[in-house]
């Protein structure tokens, strides 16, 4: 037994955190957010030269094969520096799909595309505002051609590639790769793109109306919903550790500021009500952190724990991003309501990330579905 | 990262199980199966008396504090042998209990500061459960603020006298020995004038009292010292250090109590399973779902948060503060987890008849104790006073009595 990362994937971490840490200050994604571009193209660049979304796509497919394990830990840093890049769209989404699904001659098409960052892709689920289930999928499709609206899609406005959750006529739901290039290219008018405002524009959200758009079946038919309950599955995983990647941050913003902000004659972070916030603040993100671990080594064994595990990560890193961001910003005040200072790019990114894969109350359900009867213990 | 044994820990993991196979009290499993929260139930037979025959029994085949050397009683074993071992005497851990204090606390402070001959004699014994040991730190004036406490020793030629009066000591009406902090110098500032000893229990002088808790039971006591003598040999560090001695107790208690500690999961999540209310089995309701999975989600974090802290521990690394988050989770809990599964069962929840009570009032039994969770081996409160001023290095409160000599400090009385 051995809880820990071993050396090799911590010296990637390190690495990776280098990286951001000179070229991802907050400035980054606040320019993003303001509306200069649609992600940072620069630190994808960055990225893409690394090998970083290659890490846990086989070598066979032109990744490096690290592993799971060191894909986590990445993710971690994505997290911690807000990264506005498509990376969890491109690589823990489609990429992963492609990779658990595709064809053979869907791999060789895409992944190596997909690992050299010379093509970005996403998955597009949710179809209104409620949360997405199996019944509710409307999109469709029929004679390899889709139609229907998708009304929120993650970095839809910079995507190559998009994994569609749809509806086949006959045989129920399916996963479709649809070439977004191609099918505007040989049909225009058949896909369009609008980006949307929410409450973390540095995600590039868009709908996007499919009107017979060509596509072609990714997996099994009539197995769509269920690969794409595998798919979160091992997403929510990597989603966790960017969400204690950023609660790490945003706690420490915290930390700092009540070190350095005086009132009554103190430092504002000797007073207990406000130390004790930040101590659970903490307590929180530890206990996320370790079930985040355990999800790790679940992922990267594909442990039939998994499912368990991976929604155990999820709700506690969902609780403590959400915590951290929060009171980061009531241990700052008035200053921690301007958009001045950073504290908002914390709120909104946690927000944002609760969300996608569905939100606190799915995974709540995900996890008590998985876990064992105490009657069996 | 590797959540599996190894080849080696395997092997040595089946060794435990066919030992604890063929020597486990069986004829105790089911009615410690519903031990917890304060209690430790064996039926018709002696709570005391099984956990020594147990406790004897794993130190005559070398399974009793098996990380402690040899000549001490121990086996040598690794951090992660040990794991192994707690996970697989499971039920039958919770007759250790009475030799958790000992064992988990007193221990680790004698073979940071006893002789070698003190430790040859004592250790043995107390790894054995021949000998019981208690900690005697909390006083009536002295709980959160440990450092104010009052017990005097003075000195007396080649022995120390002790006057003075401590609380809260668990299993002193058991005990053969304890740990001792006493105050030496009155004049200094208050960490400063503090001394660690170890006594006979059985000292002309010491009076052990039974205090009856607010849940009925009494597994507490005050201990009352009247010109007890403990010999100068029995010091543990230099005259004045007495704090920074006890800092080691304090943190081998947080790893004591970090790891294996009750936070009430099994127990409602067996109640929900079962359990009808007015939308159907209560597991199926979706606030009963909700709150379940935020409790799962803690408990698989403690326990996950132990296992780091085993794997740093194995490395070679020192358990520091961060290991106070355990007792912080586990005690709120325990609490909000009892008042749930009650509030599912309406005013039958409140039931505390075995007989009669769901579960064998085992719930009912931790909401009575789960209060004294929170307050006792440092409050919530204190935890988080350590997490945030130790651990994220937030400044100390501004404190009325730095720098003061003992005996000037405000104390309201």
């Amino acid at each position: 037994m051995d809880f820990d990362f071993s050396s090799e994937e911590k010296m990637v971490r390190d690495q990776v955190d280098r990286y951001l840490m000179n070229n991802c200050e907050n400035g980054v994604f606040r320019s993003v957010l303001e509306g200069e571009g649609a992600y940072s193209e620069d630190v994808w660049r960055g990225l893409v030269e690394m090998g970083v979304p290659g890490t846990a796509i086989s070598a066979e497919y032109g990744g490096v094969g690290a592993g799971y394990s060191t894909l986590c830990l990445v993710a971690e840093q994505l997290g911690a520096y807000l990264a506005p890049t498509p990376f969890s769209s491109s690589i823990y989404l489609a990429a992963e799909a492609i990779q658990l699904f595709g064809s053979e001659d869907q791999k060789q098409t895409w992944l190596p595309k997909l690992a050299a960052g010379e093509v970005i892709g996403t998955l597009a689920v949710t179809e209104s505002t409620q949360e997405s289930t199996e019944d509710n999928i409307q999109v469709s499709c029929s004679d390899g051609k889709l139609s229907g609206r998708k009304l929120i899609v993650p970095h839809a406005g910079i995507a190559d590639l998009c994994v569609v959750v749809a509806r086949d006529i006959n045989a129920g739901v399916n996963l479709y790769l649809v070439d977004l290039g191609d099918a505007i290219g040989a049909s225009p008018g058949s896909v369009s793109v609008t980006p949307i405002d929410t409450v973390d524009n540095t995600m590039n959200s868009c709908s996007v109306q499919f009107a017979n758009t060509p596509c072609e079946l990714l997996g099994a038919p009539g197995e769509g919903w269920h690969q794409l309950k595998v798919v979160y599955d091992r997403a929510a995983v990597l989603i966790a550790f960017e969400q204690i990647g950023g609660a790490r941050k945003a706690l420490d913003m915290a930390v700092d500021y009540a070190k350095g902000r005086f009132a009554f004659g103190r430092p504002i972070g000797s007073f207990q009500a406000l130390k004790h916030m930040m101590a659970d603040m903490y307590v929180a993100l530890k206990l996320a952190e370790s079930n985040c671990y355990y999800a790790a080594w679940a992922l990267s064994t594909d442990s039939a724990e998994l499912p368990l595990a991976a929604a155990t990560a999820r709700v506690s890193a969902t609780q403590a991003y959400q915590l951290c961001a929060r009171d980061n910003i009531q241990v700052h005040g008035g200053m921690g309501f301007t958009w001045e200072f950073d504290c908002h790019l914390y709120y909104r990114r946690s927000n944002y990330l609760t969300l996608m894969l569905g939100g606190l109350s799915t995974w709540e359900d995900k996890l008590i579905h998985a876990l064992p009867s105490g009657k069996a213990a | 990262m590797d959540f599996n044994d190894t080849e080696q820990e395997a092997t040595f993991r089946q060794q435990v199980k066919s030992w604890i196979g063929d020597n486990a009290p069986t004829y105790l499993r089911e009615e410690l199966e519903l031990s917890g929260f304060g209690s430790t139930r064996t039926g018709s037979y002696d709570p005391l008396a099984e956990a020594k025959k147990w406790q004897k029994k794993k130190a005559d085949a070398g399974w009793a504090c098996i990380q402690w050397p040899k000549e001490y009683g121990g086996r040598g074993a690794t951090p992660i042998e040990s794991v192994i071992w707690n996970q697989e005497e499971g039920v039958y851990n919770k007759l250790s209990g009475t030799f958790i204090i000992g064992q988990g606390m007193c221990a680790p402070t004698m073979m940071s500061y006893a002789s070698e001959a003190q430790l040859k004699r004592y250790m043995p014994t107390l790894a054995s459960g021949q000998e019981v040991w208690c900690q005697l730190f909390s006083e009536p004036q002295a709980g959160s603020d440990l450092a104010g406490l009052r017990t005097k020793a003075e000195k007396e030629g080649d022995d120390w006298v002790i006057n003075g009066q401590k609380i809260w000591t668990s299993g002193a009406q058991h005990s053969d020995y304890g740990i001792l902090i006493t105050r030496t110098d009155p004049e200094v500032p208050k960490h400063r004038g503090l001394t660690m000893f170890f006594l006979d229990m059985k000292s002309d002088g010491v009076d052990v009292r039974p205090i009856k808790q607010a849940n009925g039971d009494s597994g507490f006591n005050e201990v009352y010292f009247e010109n007890v003598r403990i010999p100068d040999a029995q010091r543990l560090g230099e005259v004045g250090e007495g704090w920074r001695v006890s800092l080691t107790t304090l943190m081998n208690e947080r790893m004591a109590i970090g790891g294996g500690i009750a936070t009430g999961f099994p127990e409602i999540q067996a109640l929900v399973e079962e359990l009808h209310v007015a939308t159907g089995t209560a597991i199926d309701n979706p606030a009963v779902k909700s709150k379940l999975a935020d409790w799962y989600a803690k408990s698989a974090g403690l326990r996950n948060t132990a296992s780091r802290a085993i794997s740093a521990l194995s490395k070679g690394e020192i358990p520091g503060p961060e290991n106070s988050i355990g007792k912080l989770v586990a005690g709120g809990m325990m609490q909000d987890i009892a008042k749930f599964s009650l509030d599912l069962q309406g005013l039958g929840g409140a039931i505390v008849d075995p007989e009669i009570a769901r579960g064998s009032a085992r719930i009912q039994a931790m909401l009575m104790r789960s209060p004294a969770v929170r307050i006792e081996g440092g409050t919530d409160q204190i935890l988080r006073n350590i997490l945030s001023e130790r651990v994220l290095g937030l400044p100390d409160d501004m404190r009325a009595d730095k720098g003061i000599g003992f005996n000037k400090i405000p104390s309201g009385s």
